[in-house]
């Protein structure tokens, strides 16, 4: 059994705009083990990226953290001051975004952007972060890095500046990297190159990876344990394995069915009818009843306790109750 | 060894060559508008007016010699004597450095106050945001050259009076602008990058935030350039800036009026270097604008292959 790293306990967060208050997630619970890939799942909208930005303490006004712990090494994140938290990002926890065209300040040359964490964070001389900063974006796999520091983010493609995203999150060795959809905007096969990188580098580096997409391939090939999320809540968690071949939750069930795969052509995808709901107003009870094929009176009235139902693998639903 | 220095001159060269050719095109575009060429023409006039106006001008700008006054336009005074006998074309060469240094004095002051507090109020937003605008707002309810003339009647006129009025009345503007560059700059994903990365909110407004906010900048120094030659002139023609004898050109315009129909030159001239500088100024502005909106750029660039 491998350390907890990370233990999120009832996050709640709200965003309150003019049109109401926008429960964007509703008591949240998981927790990520030391060098684990932690798999985050779910429609869009459904507070995934809130999430990452809730560990962070970087959630954007008017959204709030309304309650909860993020304990990280024993210590609670959000106990603590915005100068304690700014020298974490970025050290201890990094993140990368979704979009590496907009993600690197068009100004500087990728060197110097890898290198700035180093000479904020670990106090390294310029020279030495560059220095620094070469070998990990080699390490990343960038052709030519010698070069490539040298230029400026619009003189790479979409997949290099990924990588040098990538560097520049892992320049400081973080415990945890945050990979908010890391491939979504780039091509299938720039896409396996990116996966098959953090693999790679999650091993050197002993990094542990919250991976958060919408892309059940990309999780079954990278993660360890996975949680699927639902309109603010995680609605089953276990390992990956129990996910894909013994899935409880509804929801669950249904998102796997809408994966198109080699071996179904011809045959009908099958959709979730529905959308994700808006948060303003959330459905009372659980929030998935008004979609759910097996709801029951009990579902739109009382909220459904998570439960365990085999080693780790928590559901929260009335059928297992 | 002559390999090694080939390789890294040939480097050198792939290096520089964009940047090069970018200078270029910009100039190349600048060249291709007939009025921003002559704005150039006649801002570059200016400028070596100002630096050696000193040295090339014929007399003394100040001695006064009576027995000459009043003089026309002759090889002698280029432009006439005014009512002391003082040669009026040694007088606007000298005028040009006042100009110039109001210009400079002003820009330097204002532009970094406008500056910083416009990417700041952009920022952080909130009460800050509305703080700055508000003072921003009072600053611009009033036409600046009152607000101006109000500073220096209370200052005591003078053209060092002058030139802390202008820029009280200046920063306003700079804010305004760069407060709206920055709230769209601030949406951008390396802003949120950087904050992920732990950077502190200065480090962010001053590596990632302003540096991506001054294009506009650019053009607007030049375009306020000429905007500020002609507050200073309009204030001392007023008489609340540059004082007798210094050359100044709004105080010459002053001086010389009331012999608007006895020795038009003394006048005219002065006006007619203000009109030229100020026209100079916008239109190499204009220039530059173009020349940097990449939108016009694109159809001149096809145009010239």
């Amino acid at each position: 059994m491998r350390e907890d790293l990370l233990v999120i306990r009832d996050l709640e967060t709200q965003f309150f705009t003019y049109g109401g208050v926008v429960e964007a997630l509703d008591g949240v619970n998981f927790t990520i083990k030391k060098g684990e890939v932690f798999g985050l799942v779910g429609e869009s909208g459904c507070g995934k990226s809130v999430t990452a930005l809730s560990i962070l303490r970087l959630v954007p006004p008017p959204g709030k953290v309304i309650s909860g712990d993020v304990i990280m090494d024993g210590e609670n994140l959000m106990e603590k001051s915005e100068k304690e938290m700014q020298s974490i990002r970025g050290s201890k926890i990094s993140i990368i975004f979704q979009d590496p065209t907009s993600s690197l300040n068009p100004l500087f040359k990728i060197g110097y952007q890898v290198a700035e964490p180093l000479v904020y964070h670990e106090k390294f001389k310029m020279k030495d972060a560059l220095r620094e900063a070469l070998k990990v974006l080699r390490d990343t796999g960038i052709s030519d890095p010698e070069e490539k520091i040298k230029n400026y983010p619009h003189e790479l493609s979409g997949g290099m500046r990924q990588r040098a995203m990538i560097a520049m999150a892992l320049a400081c060795r973080p415990d945890l990297l945050i990979a908010d959809e890391p491939t979504t905007n780039l091509d299938v096969t720039v896409e396996r190159q990116i996966i098959n990188l953090m693999r790679i580098l999650q091993k050197e580096y002993g990094t542990s990876i919250l991976l958060i997409t919408h892309n059940l391939g990309v999780v079954a090939e990278m993660a360890d344990r996975v949680g699927i999320m639902y309109a603010g809540n995680i609605v089953e968690l276990s390992d990956v394995r129990t996910i894909f071949h013994d899935p409880k939750h509804p929801y669950t069930k249904k998102l796997q069915r809408a994966i198109p795969s080699a071996t179904s052509v011809g045959k009908e995808l099958e959709e979730i009818p529905g959308a994700v709901p808006r948060l303003i107003n959330p459905p009372t009870g659980c929030r998935f009843h008004p979609r759910c094929d097996n709801a029951t009176s009990m579902c739109s009235k009382v909220k459904p306790k998570e439960v365990q139902v085999g080693t780790d693998h928590m559901v929260a639903c009335h059928l297992y109750g | 060894m002559i390999d090694f220095f080939e390789t890294r001159y040939g480097l050198l060269k792939r290096r520089t060559k964009p940047m090069i050719k970018e200078f270029g095109l910009t100039l190349y575009v600048i060249r291709k508008s007939p009025l921003a060429v002559a704005g150039g023409i006649v801002v570059f006039i200016f400028l070596f007016m100002a630096v050696f106006g000193k040295y090339i001008a014929p007399y003394d700008p100040i001695e006064t010699d009576i027995a000459n006054r009043f003089q026309p336009p002759s090889l002698q005074h280029l432009c006439g004597t005014d009512k002391l006998g003082r040669d009026v074309f040694s007088r606007l060469l000298h005028g040009a450095r006042y100009s110039l240094k109001v210009g400079i004095v002003v820009l330097t002051i204002a532009t970094p106050v406008g500056v910083f507090l416009g990417g700041v109020a952009g920022l952080l937003g909130g009460w800050f945001d509305e703080l700055i605008m508000r003072i921003t707002d009072v600053f611009l309810a009033f036409p600046y050259l009152l607000l101006a003339m109000a500073f220096c009647a209370a200052l005591g006129p003078s053209l060092d009076n002058a030139m802390v009025a202008i820029s009280i009345v200046w920063w306003p503007l700079y804010t305004r602008l760069i407060r709206g560059q920055a709230l769209s700059v601030r949406e951008n994903a390396y802003i949120e990058a950087a904050r992920s990365m732990g950077e502190g909110r200065l480090t962010i407004i001053t590596r990632h935030l302003l540096p991506n906010c001054l294009s506009p900048v650019l053009v607007t120094f030049t375009l306020d350039m000429g905007a500020i030659v002609l507050a200073t002139a309009a204030l001392s023609f007023l008489g609340f800036g540059a004082q007798p004898p210094l050359p100044e050109w709004g105080r010459m315009i002053s001086d010389g009026r009331i012999y608007m129909f006895q020795a038009w030159w003394v006048p005219t001239f002065p006006g007619l270097a203000i009109a030229s500088t100020v026209l100079g100024f916008n239109l190499l502005g204009d220039g530059i604008r173009d020349a940097l909106d990449p939108k016009l750029r694109r159809v001149i660039e096809v145009e010239a292959k």
